[in-house]
């Protein structure tokens, strides 16, 4: 990338594998590659949008990138500071700087917790403030967020799945971080509710100037909120563009395929194309296909892809896509 | 803006009580065990009668009530009967009472507080699970009973000798009883741990930075307080019962030291003529055992959020 700034968070060759142990002796006997060699950056104040289908590994990268996991292989730097092989313990310190907003709001608040305590957690592991400061930060938080001030009092169970998140959003903003992974923030909440999450999201990046990795599998939403999107597979980014050149005009057939399932509002325009349907299964990823991770589906499979793997070609600038019809 | 102190909400021991109080059998269980705990702490004071002098000339006195109802021998110096030897019945359940009520809270505290702490470091800390509950295997596959009277032959002397003979005696029962009984709490706790650790709440408290014991105590506890609960009461009721059983076989306080298990032991033999002997600790024990289980029922709705207030 020619002018770019220096990214707040920067990824390479990201690895996270989990064992599989079978056997009559827990024998360790091969891994599932959850996300296998993952690159990307994320500039300050940007949203980075990443796509897949179920189990592509796009949870287990936002969780690997945060250090949620002991992570297989690669180095995650953020903000400046390298964390992909920090103890964590040593990483208690960095914490603040990046956050999580969890895919099920019911799920990611402790049921025994009023919304005060849940929000306070974060104040209480990494400030000094004296309870009464505690409480007028939580306040302040809970009208950051739309949350009504005479609420702090109550349990997750009374609020509803839109409210839940705004609590989950507001335990986010606590210690004021710089990056925050959105895990699926909008996958469990129906559809207007999705629309009122999405933009307090937005309001509250410009008001505090946040970094997002969005993570999602509802293509339309990802096109409105992010800047740039990463399109990943079987553990594996395929494409990155920015927002607008990836829905126009996608490269990699992946991508391709992915974008035509999108359903068009309008009949008309419906006929812009065929629906690429694609055929068969995701491969397994205990044991990813030799080659490109995508030839077993690929509607414009070659011979090569079958044994190579595709290196990461810069088409243009901030447009890298991983495709044998795209090398030279 | 509205001012902070708009938004008051009632206290939450305040909620927890109101919503006590909603359960009316943990409510009446309350009743009972602060009367059973004045009786036998209070009530020697008002009835100071030594259970253990026998008065040989009023001995198998019955109950005033089958006395007065079937004309047996009975009088107002023993309301409810005297045994063989001329003991108070009365002043025998008293005294009995302070010392199973006494053993069996300590011993169910310190099963609760070992089978709490085995459960959870097994069941979040992965690498202390297999050792961990391999050893729970190994304490649930000793006989306790055969166990426990190795235990009283072994330290009786030197307890007895350290701390006089009530204190060495009652240490020695109360651990016996407690490091015999943990492993049903442990195995419950390590499995409600090993579900709610992979919530994504704790996962987020790990995202926030917490310590492993910070998350332990914020939000692990809180959430297997059910299961601790009901096994706590349920060992309330088994720390009483072993130690009755400990003293019929001689091997528990020395035999002129009257316990509710014992006084139900010595009057078996004799249970046809003298029924009442029985019946009296009997539902002692199983009175009080009946009112901490509601209080442990009433107490787990009230700390529940979800429940509280519907």
């Amino acid at each position: 990338m020619f002018d770019a700034p220096t990214p707040l968070v920067r990824v390479r060759d990201l690895k996270m594998h989990f064992p599989i142990y079978s056997g009559l002796f827990r024998k360790r006997t091969g891994e599932v590659k959850a996300v296998d060699g993952v690159s990307f950056d994320v500039f300050e104040g940007e949203t980075l949008g990443l796509v897949g289908e179920s189990g592509c590994g796009k949870s287990t990268c936002g969780r690997a990138v945060l250090r949620l996991y002991d992570i297989t292989e690669g180095e995650i730097t953020i903000d400046g500071a390298e964390i992909g092989t920090k103890d964590q313990s040593d990483l208690r310190s960095m914490r603040p700087v990046m956050q999580m907003v969890f895919q099920d709001p019911q799920a990611s608040l402790n049921p025994r917790m009023t919304v005060e305590a849940i929000i306070r957690e974060p104040l209480d592991e990494h400030t000094t403030l004296s309870a009464a400061e505690k409480r007028e930060k939580v306040l302040e938080l809970m009208d950051a967020v739309g949350l009504n001030r005479a609420f702090a009092g109550r349990y997750p169970h009374a609020f509803s799945g839109g409210q839940r998140q705004r609590i989950g959003i507001a335990r986010a903003l606590a210690l004021n971080p710089k990056f925050i992974v959105c895990d699926e923030p909008i996958a469990a909440l129906d559809v207007s509710i999705q629309a009122q999450v999405v933009n307090l999201l937005e309001d509250l990046q410009e008001q505090f100037g946040l970094t997002y990795l969005f993570i999602s599998h509802d293509l339309s939403m990802v096109r409105h909120i992010a800047d740039r999107v990463a399109v990943m597979y079987l553990g594996k980014i395929v494409e990155i563009a920015p927002s607008d050149v990836l829905y126009t005009a996608p490269k990699h057939p992946y991508t391709q395929a992915l974008l035509s399932a999108v359903p068009e509002p309008d009949p008309s325009a419906d006929a812009r194309g065929e629906r690429i349907v694609l055929q068969g299964d995701v491969p397994s990823p205990s044991n990813p296909p030799k080659g490109c991770n995508f030839c077993t589906r690929c509607p414009k499979v070659m011979d090569i892809c079958k044994e190579v793997e595709p290196a990461s070609v810069e088409l243009a600038p901030g447009h890298v896509t991983a495709c044998h019809l795209y090398q030279n | 803006m509205t001012d902070a102190t708009l938004v008051k909400t009632p206290s939450q021991a305040r909620e927890i009580w109101d919503q006590f109080r909603q359960h009316r059998g943990a409510m009446i269980g309350l009743g009972f065990l602060i009367f059973i705990t004045l009786f036998v702490i209070v009530g020697p004071y008002l009835w100071d009668l030594d259970p253990t002098k026998s008065d040989i000339r009023n001995k198998n006195m019955r109950p005033f009530y089958i006395g007065m109802l079937f004309g047996e021998k009975w009088g107002w110096n023993h309301p409810l009967g005297s045994d063989n030897l001329g003991r108070d019945v009365l002043a025998n359940l008293m005294y009995g009472g302070r010392i199973s009520l006494a053993v069996g809270w300590t011993a169910m505290l310190l099963s609760l507080i070992i089978g709490t702490l085995v459960g959870v470091l097994a069941g979040y800390f992965k690498r202390l699970d297999g050792p961990l509950m391999r050893f729970t295997d190994l304490v649930l596959s000793l006989p306790l009973l055969p166990l426990l009277l190795v235990m009283m032959l072994l330290f009786r002397d030197a307890l007895r000798a350290a701390f006089g003979p009530e204190l060495g005696i009652f240490l020695l029962i109360v651990t016996g009883i407690g490091i015999t009984s943990w492993m049903n709490t442990a195995r419950i706790v390590r499995g409600d741990v090993l579900t709610i650790k992979e919530r994504e709440y704790v996962l987020a408290a790990r995202s926030i930075g917490a310590p492993s014991r910070r998350i332990i105590t914020r939000h692990l506890l809180p959430n297997v307080l059910s299961p601790i609960m009901v096994s706590a009461t349920l060992g309330l009721a088994t720390a009483i019962i072993t130690e009755s059983a400990l003293s019929f076989l001689g091997l528990g306080f020395p035999s002129d030291f009257p316990t509710w298990g014992k006084l139900l032991f010595d009057s078996v033999d004799r249970m046809e003529s003298f029924p009442e002997r029985v019946i009296w600790p009997g539902l002692a024990i199983s009175l009080t055992v009946l009112a901490v289980n509601y209080i442990g029922d009433g107490l787990r709705d009230a700390l529940d959020p979800r429940i509280r207030g519907r």
